[in-house]
């Protein structure tokens, strides 16, 4: 193996890029949570972002439109979800599952004919100047748009979360549903909006791996990238900015194990592709002593007393 | 207005009344779906749900009905157990995949010897295999608390990736010419999972799940333990006044279903499927989630469901073949049916009133 083919500088900016799909699903998937709502469909709804987004982009020729029907995609998936949860007051680890084989259908279904297309590409936006700085430059200042969409899309939800007043009454909703309907705020709205917006979160996180990262369609492509989100929401205990350390630990341990890959390691290929999901389950172990943190009426279903 | 009443206690009625809507409701929506893909829609429901039964070759597909859903019930047989008492194992395909291949490696170590214990002891090996796998999840569970739902479900990317290494690398046959692959264990007759009456489909995985159906029957009508499981399943804190150990719960339900969908690994490589290859699971542990939902998670109610969803499977490949219809659609049409079950469901335990607005 050789290890001197790793060049630091291009596998932290692989990270970078690694990371941003998880972490805008988690994102979403976060602010659903703290609502008190557990939607396991993050990979059925990342899927379905996948394929929307590809098909339009390839329709289109614009990766920007391909991500707006990505995240519409994932958000009208996401209603499904809502309908059965706040409606029809259906089991929420039932419907997320659902979710999640419906939107595996579905995405199939969808990507037929797409297979071994290429999307249209996603320009690099070099930030003049700082993009030119040694190391720093590439590692932070030469990524896509999307790249940074996910940074200020953490900032929004950590400041939405912690200082606005919509904040707040969803952070109500998710730990006293009963208390929150009691002041008048309307919970089951305020869940549905919140679903809404984490099924487009999953949905542009979907894309992202479709247009950007990967960049094509194959069946089942996310590969596990959903349920890594769900675990990121529980590491970094329903907080905001620890969701973006937790993608970027996932993010790099994808990347080394790839660049380790490429070296022609002595392990076989397959062990390696094992590691983001071993870390995955060794990291939820370290974290789930402390529940403490958990939105108190996570899961429990809401139903307006009369 | 609807107003939702909610009902005292589930409605019997709708408690079986619900998946047969759920199906017919399906069934409609497909139809829609099949007519959007420009099939008509008629005949393609015709096709899935009367072909194989009635059909011209139903000899040939009527075996088949028994073959792809033998394992589908065995795992969701298991899987209901947790899911009563709120124990979600999500994980069964990898369980399955694992059982398949700890099951193939005891039948590769014996091979060419012809021992009647072969077999047997590619069955237990299976089990194992699956019940360790299942372990891991709950383990964790009952040791740090952490989510079985999410390290079941990583297990089976894992499970994965350990196929694929074991059919390229130290499980390939030696005599196969460098394709990936183990030997075929149908070729292998001391190893092979045969049908026990040719040409009805009727293999040992087959009576393994009829008796899981019947144990778990009398483990959750007649057993302490299957009162346990329904009484935290109802009410989790009444179930640890009365003295029940959430602890051994977790460990017994996963470590069942695990043991179950090993069992259906193993039965699916050494019969059906013949070898350990990288496309050997074929989404058995997902879709027998949808199975347990749709049998009410009772075991009954499972041998039937996973009766009507091997049908589907049938029914869709001749589909694809007679009217090109994709195979993803019915991986859709499947993946809907627990949709609008869960929607149905709502009348089980709610009654719904109408009611003229009130002025609040």
């Amino acid at each position: 193996m050789d290890l001197g083919s790793i060049n630091p500088v291009l596998l932290l900016a692989s990270l970078m890029v690694a990371a941003t799909p998880i972490l805008i699903a988690a994102l979403g998937e976060l602010v659903v949570e703290r609502a008190g709502v557990l939607n396991l469909g993050v990979e059925g709804m990342m899927i379905t972002g996948a394929i929307c987004g590809f098909a339009a982009a390839v329709g289109t020729g614009s990766p920007v439109l391909g991500f707006i029907a990505a995240a519409a995609g994932g958000a009208g998936l996401s209603l499904l979800f809502a309908f059965l949860t706040q409606f029809a007051l259906a089991n929420q680890v039932a419907s997320g599952l659902a979710l999640t084989l419906f939107g595996l259908g579905m995405s199939a279904l969808l990507g037929q004919g797409y297979q071994g297309i290429k999307p249209p590409p996603t320009d690099k936006l070099d930030i003049p100047l700082l993009a030119d700085i040694p190391a720093l430059g590439p590692i932070l200042f030469n990524h896509d748009i999307m790249v940074y969409f996910g940074l200020a899309l953490c900032a929004a939800v950590w400041a939405m979360l912690k200082y606005s007043r919509a904040g707040l009454i969803l952070r109500a909703v998710g730990e006293n549903h009963d208390a929150a309907h009691a002041l008048g705020y309307k919970v089951v709205r305020v869940r549905v909006l919140a679903i809404m917006f984490g099924g487009a979160c999953a949905g542009l996180g979907g894309a992202y791996i479709s247009l950007i990262r990967v960049p094509q369609w194959t069946e089942g492509m996310t590969a596990g990238a959903g349920w890594i989100a769900l675990a990121l929401v529980v590491f970094a205990s329903w907080k905001a900015g620890r969701v973006l350390l937790g993608a970027w630990l996932f993010g790099g341990v994808t990347v080394l194990q790839l660049n380790l890959q490429a070296a022609g390691s002595a392990l076989p290929v397959e062990y390696l592709s094992m590691s983001p999901y071993l870390i995955t389950i060794l990291v939820l172990v370290i974290m789930s002593a402390d529940k403490s943190r958990a939105p108190a009426s996570l899961g429990r279903i809401f139903r307006a007393s009369q | 207005m609807l107003k939702l009443e909610k009902r005292p206690q589930p409605s019997r009625l709708w408690t079986w009344a619900a998946p047969l809507l759920a199906v017919v409701l399906t069934m409609l929506l497909g139809g829609a779906m099949f007519a959007a893909l420009g099939k008509d829609p008629i005949e393609a429901i015709a096709t899935i749900f009367w072909q194989p039964l009635f059909g011209e070759h139903a000899f040939y597909y009527r075996p088949q009905l028994l073959v792809k859903g033998a394992p589908l019930v065995l795992i969701a047989t298991g899987l209901a157990l947790g899911f009563r008492a709120g124990i979600w194992n999500i994980g069964a395909e990898g369980q399955y995949i694992i059982g398949a291949l700890t099951g193939a490696a005891v039948g590769l170590a014996f091979y060419p010897l012809e021992a009647w214990y072969v077999f047997p002891l590619m069955i237990i090996a299976g089990a194992l295999g699956g019940w360790l796998w299942a372990m891991i999840p709950a383990l964790l569970r009952v040791q740090f608390g952490t989510n079985e739902i999410l390290v079941s479900l990583m297990l089976v990317y894992v499970a994965e990736q350990l196929l694929a290494a074991m059919a390229l690398g130290p499980m390939k046959n030696p005599d196969g010419y460098g394709f990936p692959g183990s030997r075929n264990f149908q070729e292998y007759p001391a190893a092979h999972n045969a049908e026990i009456f040719a040409g009805t489909g009727m293999h040992w995985g087959v009576v393994a799940a009829i008796i899981a159906v019947i144990f778990a029957y009398i483990l959750l009508g007649r057993h302490i333990l299957g009162y346990q499981i329904r009484l935290t399943g109802q009410a989790p804190r009444a179930a640890r006044f009365a003295g029940v150990s959430p602890a051994r719960l977790v460990l017994v339900c996963l470590g069942t279903s695990g043991a179950l969908a090993g069992l259906a690994g193993m039965f699916e490589v050494s019969g059906p499927s013949g070898q350990v290859s990288i496309d050997f699971n074929v989404g058995y542990g997902f879709t027998a989630i949808i199975v347990a939902f749709l049998g009410r998670l009772h075991p009954v109610g499972i041998a039937l469901a996973g009766l009507l969803m091997a049908l589907t499977y049938i029914g869709g490949e001749i589909a694809q073949s007679s009217l090109g219809l994709p195979a993803a659609a019915i991986q859709m049409f499947q993946g809907m049916l627990l949709f609008v079950l869960l929607a149905v469901d709502l009348l089980t335990n709610y009654r719904i009133r109408f009611k003229s607005a009130e002025v609040a």
